[in-house]
């Protein structure tokens, strides 16, 4: 009697079905985090670092694992074109070939970075990280803390969160876990860029600037998810889709929603015009920081970016085409020309990673999904592959950055590595292959990643921008070679540069990057069909 | 197989000589084993030339692996006529050049490993271009060219040498990108057609529309014509030439730039035909530009290495107005010409580099009698110096006369004004010589003594060569002919019926009164 008379009143609260094998990989990266807090919390200070470091490290590889162990049992979704996975969590997340694959790529920048983050000889036994953030800079707490040798060990749980962010946002299937994701995987990194060792002021103005721009650009994603909503009367995806397919609402409504959606998303890949945070954030974050940031944000943002624009506005793709193009094309000219005056490596790859979101949105505004029956390159798969070759030869680049040192830490200014070639010939070598592949020299990575988003541009009828995008390469080889001719064909000012021996650790990092940057250019046929074999989003 | 070992074995050269411990002085245990790797190569290209079919005009040798499945893209070779002639010219040109670079004096010595390693390096590179029949293939490689030449310039070259290594790679560069549009344009037009490809085979069957098949030419073309390089196009090469060591100059003028030329007829004559045909007017405008500009702007120079680039840019001219004119003759000539003067270029750069560096500068005015203390040298100055004047005996002779002599029957206008590069270019060498080589000799010249074993060792065989083909070119034409008769049908043209003679016994009646 009793539970029918609530059966019949209270509505059925049913319990969120929840694809736990599915997500185990993000499951995993959280409980790391979590448990890194714990750590930090109880274990003793004197073996905290080596402990987070073994276990941001295993929880990674873990993750990893079971990543390619989701991958393989992907379903493949039939319809014309080519795609595999499922909606999972209540329609929160889409976990198909792009997102998965992503989900990889970022464990892989991840570990990558996790090994830097835990270099410890540079700085005589210490990290590049402050010992205690809460000392002013140049204060005799903190020389206190110096000789103490105390040490952040929280980098490790707040890189993890900052991972099990991006890895949210890359597959994120409704707007507002988007804009969750986003808040997730911005905040420790807003923190972790303002914690280095050396030049700590420089560091603390690049997360107040961060911090602040990413804040007013998070507003702008919100208001356009709110007006989304107010014209689809959904977040889902799909569901936007079908509004705008259809048409159902206002014009005005949608336009300004994709436009603000637009800005938000541009911010986190560094599009000009919204890229102004990027050099002082590079320049101003510790290194390793800047590394992480380099291949992981602009992985995650891209794809989040590819994936809204797709799947929810692919419907109305006539009318945000020419504005993207526009914004590709001035964002490529901007970085590399404004890259070319550059005299610090860090704002240079700065300007560099501007000028290469601009190539990445030359594939993005292909919108080449693939025809059935044929094998071509999309513009999905073209983008994946671009940012594996960027992403593995930006960590490179940025760890060479750290190990080019003199008395005051890291020597970035460009004329101390005048003649880096004659005193560290492997070294030197290693960054021109980097250099070389970010210009998109054959026999690179980069290479085949611009052959691929140049494809995708073409497949989806904009010939001419390809011819622009050719042109723009060649004004952006011309400061990676700048900087080729400084380190080979200089003579070395002084001194000259001292190169720190690293631990295994960065050297590790170093010839992954060197290895897998060739291995891209001269083989990239497994990769390139992993890319191919994601298939589309699933929706 | 064969041609995968033959571009391999410098590739490993140069990498052994990279892992070779640094000589304490001489250097000269990396010196001998770059020798031996070339002197290798040279043998295997011989065994390649042992097993080739002449009379064939299709690909020999031809070696075919999926590489990039989904680009298309394959790891394909094989050599016809064009190719193992450019193949050849390599081989033979790379072991002199390592053989009279023993004495060069580097900036900095510690780097002669690198010196070496980077020429075998591009000798690998070159000779995997002029083997690839796979677009994708050939374009990796001939960039690829692009990073041991800059290394080779802008390390070991004159005191202006980065700046030359830059524009170097920035005009390449520019070229190439454009050349990647089109090559990404074919995957695109490919796929469309069915599976994409980059075979030439493949891509020979592919069916443009005429707006399409003209701009993937120019993308081609424009790669193809900066590196040759055709008017107004060629400012980087002066430079280039200026600041290099003479060894570098023959691999970029001689080995690399050949690359350019030979694209034109591989890919740019087999792939687009009509395309070809409907530019050819500009194009042919263009070389005869090339060929009066490059010869008066020689006769102008001072630098005697920028006045060698300038005549390059003059002879390339030729090369470039015999493939254009469409007729097997001329492009025979222009095969032929390719190789030879690679043969007189190089012993123009490596003589003139003895002489400047005895001598410490590179001003024609800083010359003068040099003749009378250096009688062995000056002789093979002026063997090479009228060899690039084309004087009959001497093997570029025959090639100029046969671009000009099938030029004239589709053109007589281009033809005409090319023949007036012939007596420019007697102007520029002769003036050359005169002013370096007699008179009284030079206050300060006394330097400039004669050559030593080792650089008339690594002459001889250039010399010898342009002498011997002057006379009996005809073994290589041989060769050439049935690939340049393959090209010239496949664009469609058939050699203008020749007006005269007459046949005797024909009615003769309508010309009688001549």
């Amino acid at each position: 009697m009793l539970t029918s008379f609530l059966e019949a009143d209270l509505p059925m609260i049913e319990a969120p079905e929840i694809e736990y094998a599915l997500l185990a990989p993000l499951f995993i990266v959280t409980g790391v985090a979590v448990l890194g807090v714990l750590v930090e919390a109880f274990w003793p200070r004197s073996s905290r670092f080596l402990v987070q470091t073994v276990l941001a490290v295993l929880g990674i590889v873990a993750a990893l694992v079971d990543t390619v162990v989701v991958y393989t049992d992907l379903d493949r979704v039939d319809s014309a074109l080519k795609a595999r996975g499922q909606v999972a969590g209540e329609g929160a997340l889409s976990v198909d070939g792009p997102g998965v694959v992503t989900w990889g790529l970022l464990l892989v920048f991840g570990l990558l970075s996790m090994l830097l983050f835990a270099e410890r000889r540079l700085e005589g036994g210490l990290s590049a990280f402050t010992g205690r953030a809460a000392d002013a800079p140049g204060s005799a707490s903190e020389a206190e803390a110096v000789k103490m040798r105390i040490e952040h060990s929280e980098i490790f749980p707040l890189a993890m969160f900052a991972l099990v962010g991006m890895m949210l946002f890359a597959t994120a299937n409704d707007l507002l876990t988007m804009f969750v994701a986003l808040e997730v995987l911005s905040l420790p990194l807003y923190l972790l860029c303002g914690l280095a060792r050396r030049r700590r002021l420089l560091s603390q103005e690049a997360a107040l600037k961060y911090f602040l721009l990413g804040a007013f650009s998070s507003v702008f994603f919100l208001y356009g998810i709110a007006l989304a909503y107010g014209y689809a009367g959904s977040f889902e995806l799909s569901a936007i889709d079908t509004a705008v397919t259809n048409r159902t609402g206002s014009e005005n409504m949608l336009l300004a929603a994709i436009a603000l959606i637009a800005v938000g998303l541009l911010f986190k890949i560094g599009a000009a015009p919204f890229h102004a945070w990027t050099p002082d954030v590079y320049q101003g974050a510790p290194t390793p920081v800047t590394a992480f940031m380099a291949a992981g944000t602009k992985t995650a943002a891209f794809i989040a970016l590819t994936r809204v624009f797709y799947v929810a506005f692919g419907g109305s793709q006539w009318d945000w085409r020419p504005t993207i193009v526009a914004i590709a094309i001035i964002t490529m000219f901007l970085g590399s020309v404004v890259a070319v005056s550059q005299t610090d490596v860090k704002r240079m790859l700065a300007y560099s990673s501007i000028a290469h979101a601009g190539f990445l949105l030359v594939g993005f505004v292909g919108v080449y999904a693939g025809v059935a029956g044929s094998d071509r390159v999309t513009s999905v798969s073209s983008i994946l592959f671009y940012l594996a070759a960027y992403g593995l030869a930006s960590i490179g680049a940025f760890a060479v950055v750290t190990l080019v040192r003199d008395s005051g830490g890291e020597t970035t200014h460009l004329s101390k590595w005048a003649g880096l070639g004659k005193t560290s010939p492997m070294l030197a070598g290693s960054f021109a292959i980097f250099m070389l592949s970010f210009a998109g020299i054959p026999l690179t990575g980069g290479f085949i990643g611009k052959w691929g988003v140049f494809s995708a541009a073409y497949s989806g009828g904009f010939w001419w921008l390809v011819i622009v995008g050719v042109l723009m390469s060649a004004l952006a080889a011309y400061f990676y070679v700048r900087v080729i001719v400084l380190m080979f064909f200089t003579e070395p000012v002084g001194d000259g540069p001292t190169v720190a021996v690293p631990s295994l650790l960065t050297t590790v990092v170093i010839v992954v990057a060197v290895v897998g940057t060739l291995g891209l250019g001269i083989l990239p046929g497994p990769v390139l069909d992993l890319a191919q074999h994601a298939g589309a989003f699933v929706r | 197989m064969i041609l995968t070992i033959l571009a391999a074995t410098p590739i490993a050269g140069a990498l052994i000589l990279a892992l070779l411990p640094r000589g304490r002085t001489d250097h000269l245990r990396a010196k001998v084993v770059a020798l031996g790797v070339a002197l290798i190569t040279l043998a295997l290209s011989l065994v390649v030339l042992a097993r080739y079919e002449p009379t064939s005009g299709g690909y020999q040798m031809t070696e075919e692996h999926s590489w990039i499945e989904a680009f298309g893209a394959h790891y394909s070779v094989g050599v016809n006529g064009i190719a193992i002639t450019l193949i050849l010219l390599t081989t033979i040109l790379v072991p002199i050049v390592i053989l009279a670079s023993f004495d060069d004096r580097l900036p900095d010595p510690r780097g002669t490993n690198a010196y070496f390693a980077w020429m075998l390096a591009v000798e690998g590179l070159a000779i995997g271009a002029f083997a690839a029949t796979d677009a994708f293939l050939f374009y990796i490689l001939f960039e690829a060219t692009l990073i041991p030449l800059y290394f080779l310039i802008g390390s070991f070259g004159g005191p202006n040498r980065s700046y030359a290594a830059v524009k170097f790679l920035i005009y390449n560069l520019v070229g190439g990108l454009l050349m990647l549009a089109a090559i990404v344009g074919l995957y695109v037009v490919s796929s469309r057609q069915g599976d994409a490809s980059f075979l030439l085979t493949d891509l020979q069957d592919l069916e443009f529309s005429q707006t399409t098949e003209r701009l993937l030419f120019l993308g081609f073309m424009a790669a193809f014509a900066i590196k040759a390089p055709l008017w107004p196009l060629h400012t980087w090469l002066p430079d280039a030439a200026g600041q290099a060591t003479p060894g570098t100059s023959v691999l970029m003028v001689s080995v690399v730039d050949k690359i350019g030329t030979f694209g034109m007829i591989t890919w740019c004559l087999n792939l687009f035909p009509e395309a070809a045909d409907w530019a050819s007017p500009v194009i042919i405008t263009l070389a005869v530009v090339s060929i009066v500009y490059g010869a008066l702007l020689a006769i102008g120079q001072d630098d005697i290495r920028r006045l060698i680039a300038f005549t390059s840019v003059s002879h390339f001219g030729f090369i470039i107005l015999g493939i254009f004119a469409f007729t097997t003759t001329s492009m025979a000539g222009s095969t032929l010409y390719m190789f030879n003067h690679g043969l007189s270029t190089a012993a123009l750069f490596l003589v003139t580099g003895v002489m400047i560096s005895r001598r410490g500068s590179a001003r024609i005015d800083d010359f003068g009698g040099v003749q009378k203390i250096a009688p062995i040298l000056s002789g093979v100055f002026l063997i090479a110096g009228l060899s690039s004047l084309s004087l009959p005996g001497l093997a570029p002779f025959v090639s100029e006369f046969l671009v000009l002599a099938g030029t004239f029957t589709v053109s007589i206008p281009a033809a005409a004004v090319a023949t007036l590069g012939i007596v420019l270019a007697a102007l520029y060498i002769l003036i050359m010589y005169q002013r370096t080589m007699t008179g009284p000799l030079a206050p300060g010249a006394e330097g400039v003594t004669e050559l030593r074993p080792r650089e008339i060792a690594a002459l001889t065989p250039a010399i010898m060569l342009i002498i011997g083909l002057g006379f009996f070119p005809q073994p290589v034409l041989n060769a050439i002919n049935p690939a340049v008769e393959t090209v010239v049908s496949h664009i469609g043209k058939t050699d203008p019926t020749p007006k005269t003679p007459t046949p005797i016994d024909a009615p003769a009646a309508e010309e009688g009164g001549h």
